[in-house]
């Protein structure tokens, strides 16, 4: 795994735990947690506030046939024994992602948007949209801002922009500020995972004109 | 940990004893030893004598103190009394289906429940799927640390009390945030987030990753 330098924030952390982040982002955070220890950690950590709150909470009464009927639906069966740990021969994406794609990197369905770059959309609740993005080494993503928040994390390759450089695992959060001009590095090319609350904004007209036709 | 609710379940088991649970002994499993009767290991071990026995007493005991908080986790994050209500039930019919899978040195039993009422909240309330991080591979022994599981719970229990101990502004940020009266753009804009309280939570579970790696 190589050195992650760009972490998820607080407030996605927090959200992400609480359950409360559109599923687009959501996918985006459980897949960089998946290769970055220090944001599992982190996740771990909100979590274990969600499960204080719990506990200190005021509690609601159940129907006096509760626990009855609770084990009903258990109805005698033993708990599910442990699958046994298999290690996976090493991908390019993690496991959440290809439950996503339908396998790794070489079942993506990409669809082109020009200049070499090429995207997937995945499937997700409309609150906010994911896609995979393709982008041949030393070529630009077109140059946008954001309405909303973006969510991007490098999966192979890397890009550098305005504010750095994102390798493998590192991951941009975007907001309202940002005027960005994404350009993947020479060699191999970048593929990001990208999820969007907002449609993106882009500055000349081509793009703009191409917005609808694919959802970007 | 509310005293309360424990003597209410005490009670309503009858006969049951407290001293049952205070060490728990399988050859080649987890032990957990409990040290006081507010401490909040003994419901690790229930979770393991479900696991360990189908222990349908243990269970009981559990039910008596998450399933009522629960419920009322549900229904403050706007969820109708009736729905709360079976998904309360779900959620504890899910703990004792699952029991295998509960690692007392990655997460206290409260963590550990309060992720699958979550997740049943996103399933049932929401509709959506919920992207799951990929699980590392266990290590040979897959068994558990007792040492990680006593330090994390004692980490637990302080940060349980610098929650508690919060000013009341800042509990209530929390306590919006995780029933989903705060967006992650609004807590993004809040600057009072008490995230020094669960800094050292966060060093803690990352050596306890570095160990389990390594």
């Amino acid at each position: 795994m190589s050195l992650i330098n760009h972490h998820l924030t607080d407030a996605l952390l927090m959200a992400y735990s609480a359950g409360t982040l559109p599923e687009a982002f959501s996918l985006v955070v459980a897949t960089h947690i998946s290769m970055c220890d220090e944001c599992r950690a982190r996740a771990g950590s909100f979590d274990s506030v969600g499960g204080q709150l719990l506990d200190s909470a005021s509690g609601e009464a159940l129907s006096d046939d509760a626990l009855a009927a609770t084990l009903r639906l258990i109805g005698g069966a033993a708990p599910e024994p442990r699958a046994p740990s298999t290690r996976r021969a090493p991908s390019t994406f993690p496991l959440p992602l290809q439950d996503y794609v339908g396998g790794d990197v070489d079942a993506v369905r990409w669809k082109r948007l020009g200049g070499g770059v090429r995207q997937m959309i995945l499937p997700s609740s409309s609150d906010a949209s994911v896609r995979l993005l393709y982008i041949p080494g030393g070529a630009a993503v077109p140059d946008h801002g954001h309405r909303g928040t973006e969510l991007t994390l490098v999966l192979q390759g890397a890009f550098r922009d305005e504010t750095d450089r994102f390798g493998v695992g590192d991951i941009e959060v975007a907001t309202e500020d940002l005027e960005h001009k994404p350009v993947a590095e020479p060699g191999v090319a970048c593929i990001c995972l990208a999820a969007t609350d907002a449609p993106l904004k882009f500055n000349s007209m081509i793009p703009r004109m191409l917005q609808p036709l694919f959802r970007i | 940990m509310n005293i309360t609710g424990k003597t209410d379940a005490q009670g309503a088991l009858g006969a049951y004893s407290a001293t049952h649970h205070v060490c728990v002994r399988v050859p080649g499993k987890v032990q957990l030893t409990k040290k006081d009767e507010s401490a909040s290991p003994q419901w690790a071990a229930e979770i393991l004598a479900i696991r360990d026995r189908q222990d349908q007493v243990a269970f009981a005991r559990l039910f008596q103190h998450f399933a009522p908080r629960i419920k009322g986790f549900l229904m403050k994050s706007g969820t109708p009394a009736d729905v709360a209500e079976d998904c309360a039930q779900e959620v504890m019919a899910t703990v004792w289906r699952k029991a295998a899978l509960f690692d007392p040195s990655r997460a206290s039993a409260s963590t550990w429940i309060f992720t699958i009422a979550r997740n049943k909240r996103i399933d049932v309330v929401r509709r959506e799927r919920r992207p799951e991080p990929e699980d590392l591979p266990w290590g040979p022994e897959a068994e558990t640390d007792q040492e990680d599981a006593l330090a994390l719970e004692q980490e637990n229990e302080r940060l349980s009390k610098a929650i508690s101990a919060l000013p009341e502004k800042q509990r209530n940020l929390i306590q919006r945030a995780y029933f989903g009266d705060l967006s992650h753009r609004e807590l993004a804009e809040e600057t009072g987030l008490p995230l020094g309280t669960i800094k050292s939570r966060i060093r803690l579970a990352l050596d306890r990753l570095r160990h389990e790696m390594k």
